[in-house]
C-alpha cells in the first residue's frame, strides 16, 4: 500500500515558527487527510511528508497561511553527488512521469532557490547545467511555464555560520501555492475599520485554521473588538458573531487608531469590514455585552470560538461593577447611563472563557484564545484546564524580551447538560498572576526612573560638551548651512 | 439584529431572572438585506433554535404568515419553508428597537442594528 504513496516537500515561511506544525495537523484533522514519515526538523523551512494522493497536498496547500508552496519531490541528498545519482535513477525509473511533464510539447521553467546563501544568476544557471542528464525536451517558458521545477539547496538556518556545503539538496515539480497572498489581501492596512488590538491578518488567519473553520460553522468572538478575527473565520467560509463590552467600539464611535484619521468614517463597523473583503453575506450580528454574566441561551452551540481577551496592557480587561448601593439621585429614566466597569483579572476572564466554551461549543468544536505569560514564569502546569476541554496545540508567540503569549487550542471533547450548569466545574485554571501589573511594575527599573536616568545622561553629555568648548550645534541649521554653501 | 440572534438572546443575567426568555421584541425600523440563501446553514441552525420565538419574531415582523406556529418535521426536505426562514432569520435586520424582559420588563435598546445587552450596576 505504501508504495502508492507519494513524496512532497512543504516549504513555509520562516515566520511563526511554532505554529507550522499545529496548524499542519488542524488542517490534516479539518480534511480528514493521513500524512505519514513527516521529517521531524521542525525549525527548517523545508519538510518533507507523504500524502497518499496530489489531492491531499492540494487540500493542505488550499488553506495553510504557513506553507509557501507545495513540490512533488523528486529526489533529495546530503551530498551533491548522492542528490544527482538519486535523481537520475528517479527519472530513469519512472518514465510515466518523464512522458507527463518532459515531453516536447511541455513548457517549462526551472528555478532556484538557495535559503541562507546568496549566489550570483551565473550561477545558478551553472547550478541548473549540472542537471543536464534530465530528458527535458519541451519549450523553455519563464512567464507561463507548464511545469515550474524547483532545484533547492539548503543551507542551515544561521546565517553567520553558513556550512562550506550545503545541508540538503531538494528536486520537485511545483504543484501549488499555499495562502500567503491572504495575508496581503487582509492586511490591516487597507482594512476599513481597524483599532488598537485588530490581530494583524496572518496570525488571525492561522487562528481560522486552529479553530477547523469549515464553510456554513457558526463562530463566536466574545471579544471581539473590530472583528479582526471574524474577518479570517468569514474568509474560511465561517458565519460569525461577536460580542464586546465597548459600546463605542462596536458603534465605530472610539478615537481612530490610524495616526492620518482625524475621526472615524460613519460607515466603519465589522459588517463593512466583512463587505469589502466580499463575506458580507455571512456576518450574522454584534452585540454590546458583558462576558462575565450569562447571556445566551443555554441552546445556543457554535462550531468554534476564536478570540483575544484583553490582557490590560492595550486594552482594559473591564466588566461591569458590582454595585450594593447606589447613590440616589444620580440616574433618571431618560438619561442614557454607562454602566461603571471594574477591573475584571484575568484569572477569573479565563476561567469564564472555558466555561463558557465547555457550555456552547458543540462536541468537537474548538476554542482557540491567547494566553500571555512572563516567559520565566510559564510552565505547562499553569495553563487553564477544564474537565471538559483538552488542549490540543500551544504555540508561542515572543512579544518582549520577558513576555510571551501562546495561542491555545482547546477541543471539547464532553458535555455537561445544562440542568448541571450550576455545579461548579472541576478546572484548574491559574494562568500566571497578574500579567498586567508585573508587565509594568516588575522590570528592572520603573518606566519613570528609566526616564530620569535618561534625562541625566543628556545632561551629563551637554555639560561634558560645554567643558571641551564645543557649542552644541543645531542640526537644522547644519544642513542649511550645507546646502547655502553648495549654491555660493 | 437579525432575528436569528434574537433567538439566542435571553435576559437571565438579572438578578432574580430565572429564564428570561423569550424577550419581548419591538422593531421600530428595520431593514430588508438580501444575503445568499444557504439551505445547509439554515438545517444546521435549526437545532439551535427555538421554535416559539422563531414563530413570535416572525409575528412582530409581519411575517406570520410564512411560518406554522408549531415546528413541522423534516422542515430539512421543504425548500420553501427553509427560504422563508432564511429570510426571516437573516435577511430581517433590525436597525431601531428594543428588547424587554419579560420577568422584570428591563428594556434593553437596539441602536444603528447593534443590541446593548449591558446590565447596571445594581442589577446583576
Amino acid at each position: 500500500m505504501s508504495k502508492l504513496w507519494k513524496k512532497y516537500i512543504l516549504w513555509f515561511a520562516q515566520e511563526h515558527v511554532d505554529f507550522r506544525l499545529a496548524e499542519f495537523e488542524s488542517l490534516s484533522k479539518l480534511f480528514g487527510f493521513k500524512f505519514q514519515h513527516l521529517s521531524d526538523q521542525f525549525l527548517k523551512p523545508f519538510w518533507l511528508v507523504e500524502f497518499p494522493n496530489d489531492e491531499t497536498a492540494l487540500q493542505f496547500a488550499s488553506r495553510s497561511v504557513a506553507l509557501r508552496a507545495i513540490f512533488e519531490l523528486y529526489a533529495h541528498g546530503q551530498t551533491l553527488h548522492a542528490f544527482h545519482e538519486r535523481l537520475r535513477n528517479h527519472v530513469e525509473s519512472h518514465p510515466a512521469k518523464v512522458e507527463a511533464h518532459f515531453g516536447a510539447n511541455t513548457s517549462f521553467k526551472i528555478t532556484v532557490e538557495t535559503y541562507n546563501k546568496h549566489f550570483s544568476q551565473r550561477e545558478k544557471i551553472d547550478k541548473i547545467e549540472t542537471m543536464n542528464y534530465l530528458p527535458l525536451s519541451g519549450p523553455v517558458d519563464l512567464k507561463h511555464p507548464k511545469v515550474e521545477w524547483w532545484y533547492i539547496e539548503f543551507w542551515g538556518l544561521d546565517p553567520t555560520a553558513v556550512p562550506p556545503v550545503p545541508d540538503d539538496i531538494l528536486f520537485g515539480r511545483l504543484l501549488a501555492a499555499g495562502q500567503r497572498h491572504l495575508i496581503k489581501d487582509l492586511s490591516l492596512k487597507h482594512r476599513k475599520f481597524i483599532g488598537n488590538t485588530s490581530m494583524d491578518a496572518q496570525l488571525s488567519l492561522l487562528m481560522a485554521n486552529q479553530a477547523l473553520v469549515a464553510p456554513g460553522d457558526l463562530v463566536f468572538d466574545p471579544f471581539v473588538g473590530t472583528g479582526s478575527l471574524l474577518v479570517s473565520a468569514a474568509k474560511f467560509g465561517g458565519y460569525v458573531m461577536g460580542a464586546d463590552i465597548d459600546y463605542m467600539m462596536l458603534h465605530a464611535r472610539c478615537r481612530p487608531s490610524r495616526i492620518t484619521q482625524k475621526v472615524r468614517e460613519k460607515d466603519e463597523s465589522i459588517r463593512s469590514n466583512l463587505k469589502q473583503y466580499g463575506c458580507a453575506d455571512r456576518y450574522m450580528d454584534v452585540v454590546v455585552a458583558d462576558f462575565s454574566n450569562p447571556l445566551w441561551h443555554p441552546r445556543v452551540s457554535f462550531d468554534s470560538i476564536i478570540t483575544d481577551p484583553p490582557y490590560g496592557i492595550r486594552e482594559a480587561t473591564e466588566k461591569v461593577e458590582t454595585k450594593v448601593t447606589v447613590k440616589e439621585g444620580t440616574r433618571n429614566s431618560d438619561m442614557a447611563h454607562y454602566p461603571s466597569t471594574s477591573h475584571y483579572a484575568l484569572q477569573q476572564l479565563y476561567a469564564d472563557l472555558l466555561d463558557f466554551a465547555s457550555k456552547h461549543l458543540r462536541i468537537g468544536g474548538r476554542l482557540v484564545c491567547w494566553l500571555p505569560f512572563h516567559r520565566e514564569d510559564y510552565s505547562e502546569a499553569t495553563l487553564p484546564q477544564h474537565r471538559n476541554l483538552q488542549l490540543v496545540a500551544n504555540s508561542e508567540q515572543l512579544l518582549t524580551g520577558q513576555t510571551a503569549r501562546r495561542l491555545l487550542t482547546y477541543e471539547k471533547c464532553s458535555q455537561t447538560e445544562p440542568s448541571d450548569w450550576s455545579v461548579p466545574p472541576l478546572h484548574v485554571a491559574t494562568p500566571s498572576e497578574d500579567f498586567r501589573d508585573r508587565y509594568f511594575n516588575n522590570c528592572v527599573e520603573s518606566r519613570q526612573d528609566r526616564r530620569m536616568r535618561k534625562a541625566e545622561h543628556r545632561e551629563q553629555g551637554r555639560l561634558e560638551m560645554q567643558r571641551r568648548g564645543k557649542v552644541p550645534s543645531d542640526s537644522r541649521a547644519k544642513k542649511c548651512d550645507l546646502n547655502k554653501s553648495r549654491f555660493d | 439584529m437579525k432575528l436569528s440572534t434574537y433567538n439566542f438572546l435571553t435576559s437571565m443575567a438579572i438578578k432574580g431572572v430565572k429564564v428570561g426568555y423569550p424577550l419581548k421584541l419591538t422593531i421600530n425600523k428595520k431593514d430588508v438585506v438580501e444575503t445568499e440563501f444557504n439551505p445547509t446553514f439554515v438545517e444546521r441552525l435549526l437545532p439551535k433554535l427555538d421554535w416559539s420565538a422563531v414563530y413570535g419574531a416572525a409575528q412582530v415582523a409581519e411575517l406570520a404568515d410564512d411560518i406554522p406556529a408549531v415546528q413541522p418535521e423534516n422542515i430539512a426536505e421543504n425548500e420553501l419553508l427553509l427560504q422563508k426562514l432564511h429570510h426571516l432569520l437573516f435577511e430581517v435586520d433590525v436597525i431601531e428597537g428594543q428588547l424587554e424582559c419579560p420577568e422584570t420588563g428591563r428594556v434593553f435598546p437596539i441602536a444603528d442594528g447593534i443590541p446593548n445587552m449591558l446590565l447596571n450596576e445594581d442589577e446583576v
